[in-house]
C-alpha cells in the first residue's frame, strides 16, 4: 500500500455519489467550528507562544533582564549537558516499558483467551493496574513495594535471602520502568486480547485441519493478525509514556538518569524560573513527540483504512 | 499429560500470574485498613484486627476538599467533551466537510502535543488573567486535551449509523438538530458514553497540570497524593486508605465499562 492511499481517509465509503451542496458545507463547518477555536486557543495557541518565549532572554529571578537572544536559549539547551541525557532518559523509559509492556500484555492476553474458570474475574483484574491513578500507583510502588524497610520487594529478599536492593535509588531507571510497565501492560493487554478476539475461527480451525501445531498456528496466523493491534498499542503507549511525569516526580525527582524531557522543562521553567530556557526544552520535546507521532498517525489511518473498506 | 492436566495448569498459572499482578493494589487496599503500627512494619501482616484509622487520617489531612475538586473538574470537562464532540464527529462522518484527513489529523495532532510545551504560556497566560487555582478553568483545560480523542472515537461510532436512516430522516424534511439528537445520537449512545469515560478518567487521574496550575482553593487529589513523599514517620496506612479512595472511582468505572474502554483506548480503532 502507497503512502498516498494509507492517507486517505474517506468520511463515508458508502455514499460517493451523494451531493454535497454548499449550504451543508457550511452547516458541517458550523457544527465542526466550537471544537476547533477550543483546541486552537488551548494547544495551537499556547504553543506558538512556548516558541516566542524560546526566543527570548527571559528567568523570572531577574525581571529586569528580559530581551530577545534568538536562538540563545537553544544554544545553551544544546550545550548545558543536560538535553543529551535527557533525551536518553525520555527514550530509554518509553522504549523499555513500552517494550516490556507489550511482551506480558501479549502473554496475559494469550492466557486470557483460552476457557477457564473465572475468566472474567481474572480480566477484571489483570485491567486493575491500569486504572489505578497514576500518583497513587508511584506512591504504592515507592513505599508498599520498593521501600528498603516496610516494601514487599525487600521483604521477600529477606526472605528468600537474596541481596537486599533500594529499587527507587540504586535503580531508578528500572523502578520507573517497572511501574510504567505494570500500569501499561493491562492497557497493551486489553487492545491484545480484542484481537486475539477478532480471529477469524474458521482459519484457525483449518489451519488445525492442516495439522498445523498450536506454535505454528499461533507464529503463522495470530501473530501477523495481531501486527496491526500490536502497533495502535505500541504508538499510542508511546505517544502516552513519552510525556510521563508522575511517576519521575514521585519516585526519583528525575535522579539517576531518569531526567525526562516533561521533568526537566519542569524543573527549569517551576523551580529554575527560566522561562526562556524551558521553552526551548519544550520545542525540542515537541520536535521529539513529532518524529513519533507521525509514525503513529501514518499507522493509524492505515487502520482506520482498513476499518472503512470493510 | 493429558490435554485435560495441561489445560488446568495453564489455568493455575494464568491465575497465579494475574494474582502476582494484582498484588500491589490488593496490598494497597489492605493497608489502607492496618493500623499504622501494622502497616509499617517490615513484618507484613496478611492477618490483622482493621481499623479505619488510616481513612480517618486522611479526612483529617482535608482530603474531602480535594475530592470535590476532583469531581467538579473531571465532570465538568466531562460535559465540555461531550457537547463540543458530538457535532464535530457528526460533521466528520456524516455530514461531509471538506478536507477530513485534514481536520482528523489536526485533531490528533493536538494529542499528540506534550503538555509539557503548552504548559508554561498557558500558565502565564492565566496568572496574568488572575485565573490560576480555578476549578473550572482546570476542567475546561481538561476538556481541550480530551477532545481530539473524543471526536476520533465518536467519530469511528458514527460511521457504523447506516446513512438510509439519516437519507430517510432528509427526506422527511428533518432538521439538523432533529437529525443529530433524534435520530444519530440514540445510535451512538454506546460511543458518546465511552468517550465520557475516557474523558473522566484521564481527567480524574491528571497530575501534571493540576500541580502546576492550581495552588490551594482548586488542587484535585493527585497532587494531593503526591503531597505524601513528603511526608515523614509512619505513613503507610494513610497513604493507602488515601490512594484506594483516590483510585476507587475510577476503577470501578473501569470495571463496569471494560467493553467500551477497549474502544475507547485505541480511540475507535478497535471494535
Amino acid at each position: 500500500m502507497s503512502v498516498e492511499e494509507t492517507r486517505t481517509v474517506q468520511a463515508r465509503p458508502a455514499t460517493p455519489a451523494r451531493r454535497v451542496n454548499t449550504k451543508e458545507l457550511w452547516s458541517a463547518r458550523g457544527l465542526l467550528l466550537p471544537a476547533v477555536v477550543v483546541l486552537v486557543l488551548l494547544t495551537q495557541v499556547p504553543f506558538v507562544v512556548t516558541i516566542v518565549f524560546s526566543l527570548l532572554r527571559w528567568n523570572l529571578l531577574y525581571p529586569d533582564d528580559r530581551g530577545f537572544t534568538g536562538l540563545g536559549n537553544y544554544a545553551s539547551a544544546l550545550t548545558s549537558g543536560d538535553l543529551g541525557p535527557s533525551i536518553v532518559a525520555t527514550v530509554l523509559i518509553t522504549a523499555f516499558s513500552v517494550a516490556l509492556s507489550v511482551v506480558l500484555g501479549l502473554a496475559f492476553a494469550v492466557l486470557l483467551d483460552r476457557d477457564f474458570r473465572g475468566r472474567a474475574l481474572a480480566r477484571t483484574l489483570m485491567i486493575t493496574p491500569f486504572l489505578v491513578m497514576p500518583a497513587a500507583a508511584s506512591l504504592i510502588w515507592k513505599y508498599s513495594m520498593f521501600d528498603t524497610t516496610i516494601g514487599m520487594l525487600d521483604w521477600l529478599s529477606r526472605t528468600l535471602h537474596l541481596p537486599v536492593v533500594a529499587w527507587s535509588t540504586d535503580h531508578p531507571l528500572a523502578s520507573v520502568v517497572i511501574v510504567l510497565t505494570w500500569q501499561f501492560t493491562p492497557f497493551m493487554m486489553l487492545i491484545l486480547l480484542a484481537g486475539l478476539q477478532g480471529q477469524d475461527r474458521g482459519i484457525l480451525e483449518a489451519a488445525q485441519v492442516d495439522g498445523a501445531g498450536a506454535w505454528r498456528t499461533f507464529t503463522w496466523i495470530t501473530l501477523p493478525h495481531l501486527r496491526m493491534y500490536v502497533e495502535i498499542g505500541v504508538l499510542l503507549g508511546s505517544v502516552i509514556i513519552l510525556q510521563v511525569f508522575d511517576p519521575i516526580a514521585i519516585l526519583t525527582k528525575g535522579t539517576g538518569g531518569t531526567k525526562t524531557l516533561a521533568y526537566l522543562l519542569y524543573e527549569r521553567a517551576f523551580i529554575g524560573l527560566d522561562v526562556g530556557q524551558a521553552a526551548a526544552y519544550g520545542v525540542v520535546t515537541v520536535i521529539l513527540t513529532i518524529i513519533v507521532a507521525t509514525v503513529a498517525l501514518r499507522t493509524l489511518f492505515k487502520v482506520f483504512m482498513a476499518g472503512g473498506s470493510r | 499429560m493429558t490435554r485435560a492436566t495441561r489445560n488446568g495448569l495453564v489455568t493455575v498459572l494464568t491465575w497465579v500470574l494475574v494474582l502476582v499482578f494484582f498484588f500491589p493494589v490488593f496490598w494497597m487496599v489492605l493497608n489502607g485498613f492496618k493500623p499504622e503500627a501494622v502497616a509499617s512494619s517490615a513484618h507484613p501482616k496478611l492477618f490483622f484486627t482493621p481499623s479505619t484509622e488510616g481513612y480517618r487520617l486522611a479526612m483529617d489531612r482535608g482530603m474531602q476538599g480535594y475530592l470535590i475538586n476532583s469531581v467538579t473538574a473531571s465532570v465538568t470537562a466531562t460535559i465540555i467533551v461531550v457537547v463540543l464532540a458530538i457535532p464535530a464527529a457528526y460533521a466528520l462522518s456524516i455530514r461531509r466537510v471538506k478536507n477530513v484527513e485534514g481536520a482528523l489529523t489536526f485533531f490528533i495532532s493536538t494529542r499528540f502535543m506534550p503538555l509539557a510545551a503548552v504548559v508554561l504560556p498557558l500558565f502565564m497566560i492565566l496568572k496574568t488573567l488572575g485565573l490560576l487555582d480555578n476549578v473550572y478553568v482546570l476542567a475546561v483545560i481538561y476538556a481541550g486535551v480530551n477532545l481530539p480523542v473524543a471526536v476520533w472515537m465518536m467519530r469511528s461510532f458514527f460511521l457504523e449509523v447506516p446513512f438510509e436512516i439519516i437519507e430517510a430522516c432528509r427526506v422527511d424534511g428533518a432538521g439538523l438538530g432533529r437529525e443529530i439528537f433524534r435520530v444519530a445520537l440514540p445510535l451512538v449512545l454506546p460511543g458518546v458514553a465511552s468517550a465520557a469515560l475516557i474523558t473522566f478518567i484521564f481527567s480524574w487521574n491528571e497530575y501534571f497540570l493540576a500541580t502546576l496550575l492550581t495552588s490551594s482553593a482548586a488542587r484535585t487529589t493527585p497532587p494531593f497524593l503526591g503531597s505524601f513523599v513528603d511526608g515523614r514517620g509512619q505513613f503507610l496506612a494513610v497513604l493507602s486508605a488515601a490512594s484506594t479512595i483516590a483510585a476507587l472511582p475510577v476503577i470501578l468505572a473501569g470495571w463496569v465499562a471494560q467493553k467500551q474502554l477497549v474502544r475507547g483506548l485505541s480511540m475507535g480503532a478497535i471494535k
